[in-house]
């Protein structure tokens, strides 16, 4: 089904599927802290109007209970989770240097081009009309992957793994109008907790190594000494 | 007979419309930051005492000194002929389509950059540097966001573009999404705008355009500042009618022209102050962060790209 035919909602849904995957990559590229906690907001509010207008298309209404826990937890208390402990370990004005910036775009552009292709025979199995964004979520858990594994400030990686979950959730929403309810629930909830779970071992991590570096983890204390 | 006549008259009306645009843009920003202003006809002023004034040309120049100033603009203005301002179908557009319009534009750019290291200067020859680096950074980002709509219409022809978009009802591709934003970055890199080179100073260490126009008096700097006027014309110009492109005149009715003409004017008048908002609301970057802005400008338009692959084909 080309873009054409479809409905003028609809195509709104492409358009913000595509804002999302574009978060994505300036989440990878982003180097302050706090403009990176606002991107993932920003992330989590597009995945909100997402969610909202296929619910209203649809006519699903239970569409809407995850939107707005969309709304409370990825917009609101995990962003404000972050940036209240980023206050509190005094972190606020550090730079994180993405080593080799561009490389990684490059990189992000060729994930895009690879779920593109794996999702090319899934695709047929969807007869939503929005089944062509399930390339894009999928493009936006790999992305979210490799932040995690090219940052090294522990900031960084728990962003990019909150962002996986939003690809997942993404992917869940427009390929089959969303998980059942109960495994929805679970998975919000299990992100809440790891939010705050999170918080704790940012205060571990600094007070074992000092630093939220956690390359420093590669390091034997008792060698190097 | 009568296209070929509305296809003069509408390059006229480019080229004589680039020094108000240019001029508004100044005045908005004036009123934005609480000053008085020179009125928008301000820059037909400078050009006309520009023209009458005598050319001074340095000892150490060589031709390629005297011809660049003549170079860069009959190739600017050539590419005023292309774009379709007012109405399309007219028998101009056949002549070249936006792939030449980019090469237009990378010819007059070289013998500017050239005419900027002839003298010998410390100060031409940095902005000839510094010129070629944005340009070689801005060129595949803008070509890839002229495919990625040259993929949705089946044409490089601006023309038949733009008559494309307007026959079809309204659609909201999320590729062209990417590619305006990408666009708008390259515009504003390539017209030497204010996140990427002010335009409103000689004094600064950071300058691109303007050091390498130092060395030009008269005439001469009449046509390079024309020149670079007419090239923030095409561009906005461009992004109205590739954009939105409703208003465009598809016959030579002279209703429909008339209406063409009135869209374009607040079109633009819309974006100058767009731009000037912009000017008055962000600092100009350091230089070694250009490379990061374009490489965004890239990204966006490869994404248009891609999201045009994945979801607006099947």
């Amino acid at each position: 089904m080309t873009l054409t035919q479809l409905p003028l909602a609809e195509q709104f849904v492409l358009t913000l599927a595509a804002l999302i995957l574009f978060t994505s990559f300036l989440l990878l590229a982003q180097s302050r802290i706090v403009s990176l906690i606002h991107t993932f907001a920003w992330q989590g509010a597009l995945l909100f109007i997402a969610t909202c207008l296929m619910a209203l298309t649809s006519g699903r209404h239970h569409l809407f209970i995850s939107a707005f826990m969309t709304l409370a937890l990825k917009v609101f208390f995990i962003p404000w989770q972050l940036r209240r402990l980023v206050v509190r370990l005094d972190i606020r004005r550090e730079v994180e240097t993405v080593g080799n910036a561009s490389l990684v775009m490059i990189g992000g552009g060729a994930l895009v081009l690879f779920s593109y292709y794996v999702v090319l025979p899934i695709r047929e199995l969807s007869f939503l009309a929005t089944r062509n964004t399930i390339a894009i979520s999928l493009a936006v858990i790999l992305i979210g992957m490799l932040m995690i594994i090219t940052r090294r400030k522990a900031v960084a990686q728990v962003i990019g793994f909150m962002s996986m979950e939003n690809g997942l959730f993404f992917a869940a929403v427009v390929a089959t109008y969303g998980m059942p309810m109960v495994v929805e629930l679970g998975v919000a909830f299990d992100v809440l907790v790891a939010a705050i779970l999170f918080g704790i071992f940012f205060f571990q991590l600094r007070s074992g190594i000092g630093s939220l570096d956690v390359d420093h983890l590669n390091r034997l204390h008792e060698v190097d000494r | 007979m009568k296209g070929w006549l509305l296809a003069l008259v509408q390059t006229g009306l480019l080229a004589f419309g680039a020094p108000f645009l240019a001029g508004w843009v100044k005045w908005i920003k004036c009123r934005l930051q609480s000053r008085q202003g020179p009125p928008p006809w301000q820059p037909y002023r400078d050009l006309l005492r520009l023209f009458g004034k005598e050319v001074v040309v340095a000892e150490a120049a060589s031709p390629i000194f005297r011809i660049a100033p003549y170079v860069v603009f009959s190739v600017t203005a050539l590419a005023c002929s292309v774009v379709p301002m007012v109405a399309i179908g007219l028998p101009t557009a056949a002549i070249a389509d936006v792939i030449v319009l980019v090469g237009f534009f990378a010819l007059g750019r070289f013998f500017l950059a050239l005419a900027g290291m002839d003298v010998g200067t410390s100060f031409g020859g940095m902005g000839s540097s510094r010129e070629m680096t944005i340009a070689s950074l801005a060129e595949p980002a803008m070509l890839l966001g002229v495919f990625t709509l040259a993929m949705t219409v089946r044409s490089t022809n601006l023309a038949s573009m733009i008559g494309y978009l307007i026959e079809q009802p309204f659609q909201l591709y999320p590729s062209f999404v990417f590619a305006a934003m990408g666009l708008v970055l390259v515009a504003v890199a390539e017209t030497g705008r204010i996140p990427v080179d002010n335009p409103a100073t000689h004094l600064e260490l950071t300058m691109v355009h303007e050091a390498m126009i130092l060395e030009f008096s008269g005439r001469h700097l009449a046509l390079m500042e024309w020149g670079a006027m007419l090239k923030l014309m095409i561009y906005s110009v461009l992004l109205c009618n590739l954009f939105l492109p409703w208003g465009v005149a598809v016959d030579f009715a002279p209703l429909s022209l008339l209406i063409g003409l009135g869209a374009i004017t607040l079109k633009l008048l819309l974006l100058g102050t767009a731009l000037a908002v912009a000017e008055t609301g962000l600092a100009k970057m350091r230089l070694f962060r250009v490379p990061q802005y374009l490489g965004l400008a890239f990204i966006l338009c490869l994404l248009g790209m891609l999201s045009h692959v994945i979801l607006e084909v099947n």
